[in-house]
């Protein structure tokens, strides 16, 4: 169970694509919709949707976006991924 | 370059695609958009369309919004929407509920990725029936009753804002709540048989300005990005806020026509026919979408400040009432379309095509 104190998004932990979403590629990044929310989410360039994409391969997030994100855009990938976390798009594993 | 402009360009594949599985119907509202009743000979088959589902997941269509007619009457209805499930595609439908039985409302609450929508446009019989007919406010109840009793979870209940549902919100909002269920409401088209009666009930000026406060406060109350045309009033609305016909919607009709959007079943807006080369080919590549695809006009409303939150309404509302596509929208809130309107000297109307209206009012009988 999560606190309520509890950050929806904790980079050091491992992460994944949630089984319910599927992702579908875009000029601009990607549309993102939950089957179980039927939320649907946009993901607003290619480099966040490759990084969504490969999250479940990495020991944690912080390991994915060390691999595919400069540092210095690292913050607002850490932004981007928390929202996600926040609408369920991705989950812990 | 903001993502709604980039959605005016056009996406790989819809995100909302509607599909009317029948123009069969055993009501005859007054404003159904695709003048629905009988069925048309050429309709898919069941093959034909098990291979439309089958493109639609090829094509990652997250979902689609089955539509009629009155979709259940189809004898393969529950084949279609069991292999849409197992493709992933979440199905949407929108029924009038008098196919929905203790029965049906035990298959339907079995099955994921599923939201059933129950069309209502009266808070009580009198409302109701006027539109949809003598004992479609009983049936409607019913099948809610039904899915509630089935434990279904939550279902949506749907209704068009008319000049006397409008008035009713509070009410529609109570029913919800007594149902579990979540309210939708849509604007009332002057398309199909709606032409015929959009005059008399489309809501008032003062009448959208209240709906626009009264939705602004409920962002969980679903519109189906129907009333883009009131954010012209200030906070935009939740949604997309645009016309997103050929860029992000389109229809298809039951004989495999493929028109802009749910509300233009008229030839003008027919981008071509899944049966020639699929559904993606015309998607892609039809001439219409494509020229939907380009930077709008602003036209008549290139000097107004709210063009930005409006993008000048509905297209469907200005074809149907016989404006141009570059003129204001009917229901502009600032009553352009009004004066747009005064203003034509002739005003040529298109009929709807098809029409597959019923010739003989029908009656249902309360079973």
């Amino acid at each position: 169970m999560t606190l309520a104190t509890e950050s929806v998004f904790d980079s050091s932990l491992p992460w994944k694509l949630h089984d319910q979403v599927s992702l579908r590629d875009e000029e601009f990044g990607a549309l993102a919709y939950h089957h179980g929310t039927r939320r649907l989410v946009f993901l607003k360039s290619r480099d966040l949707t490759s990084l969504v994409r490969g999250l479940g391969e990495h020991e944690s997030a912080d390991a994915a976006m060390t691999l595919t994100i400069e540092e210095s855009q690292r913050a607002s990938y850490e932004k981007a991924l928390t929202a996600l976390a926040r609408a369920d798009i991705i989950c812990e594993r | 370059m903001s993502l709604r402009d980039r959605f005016e360009h056009g996406l790989s594949s819809p995100i909302c695609l509607t599909w009317e599985l029948t123009y069969a119907c055993n009501l005859a509202c007054t404003h159904c958009l695709s003048s629905s009743g009988r069925r048309d000979p050429r309709e898919l088959s069941t093959s034909e369309a098990l291979a439309l589902l089958d493109e639609i997941a090829a094509m990652q269509i997250f979902y689609v919004n089955i539509g009629g007619g009155e979709p259940m009457i189809r004898r393969d209805f529950f084949t279609l929407i069991e292999h849409a499930v197992e493709k992933r595609i979440g199905v949407k439908f929108s029924t009038n509920g008098t196919r929905i039985d203790t029965t049906a409302a035990r298959r339907l609450a079995a099955m994921d990725y599923l939201d059933i929508q129950i069309s209502l446009d009266g808070i009580d019989a009198d409302t109701n029936d006027r539109i949809r007919g003598e004992g479609s406010y009983a049936s409607a109840r019913r099948a809610m009753d039904n899915l509630k009793d089935a434990n279904f979870g939550q279902f949506k209940i749907s209704v068009v804002m008319t000049r006397e549902s409008v008035e009713q919100l509070d009410q529609f909002e109570a029913l919800a709540a007594h149902y579990g269920a979540e309210l939708r409401l849509t604007r009332l088209r002057p398309s199909g048989r709606g032409v015929d009666v959009w005059e008399a009930l489309h809501p008032t000026l003062e009448q959208n300005r209240r709906l626009y406060q009264w939705l602004l406060a409920r962002p969980n109350v679903l519109t189906g990005d129907s009333f883009f045309h009131l954010s012209a009033l200030g906070n935009p609305l939740e949604g997309l806020n645009l016309c997103g016909a050929g860029r992000v919607v389109c229809l298809i009709d039951p004989v495999g026509d493929v028109y802009a959007c749910p509300f233009v079943i008229h030839d003008e807006f027919k981008a071509g026919n899944v049966r020639d080369a699929g559904f993606g080919a015309v998607w892609t590549s039809s001439e219409l979408f494509r020229s939907l695809r380009e930077p709008g006009n602003p036209g008549a409303c290139s000097s107004c400040g709210s063009y930005d939150a409006c993008r000048g309404g509905c297209m469907a509302a200005k074809f149907f009432t016989g404006l141009e596509l570059s003129d204001p929208d009917p229901e502009c809130v600032f009553g352009h379309g009004e004066t747009a309107l005064a203003s034509k000297k002739v005003r040529l109307r298109p009929s709807s095509s098809p029409d597959h209206s019923r010739r003989v009012p029908v009656a249902i009988s309360a079973r």
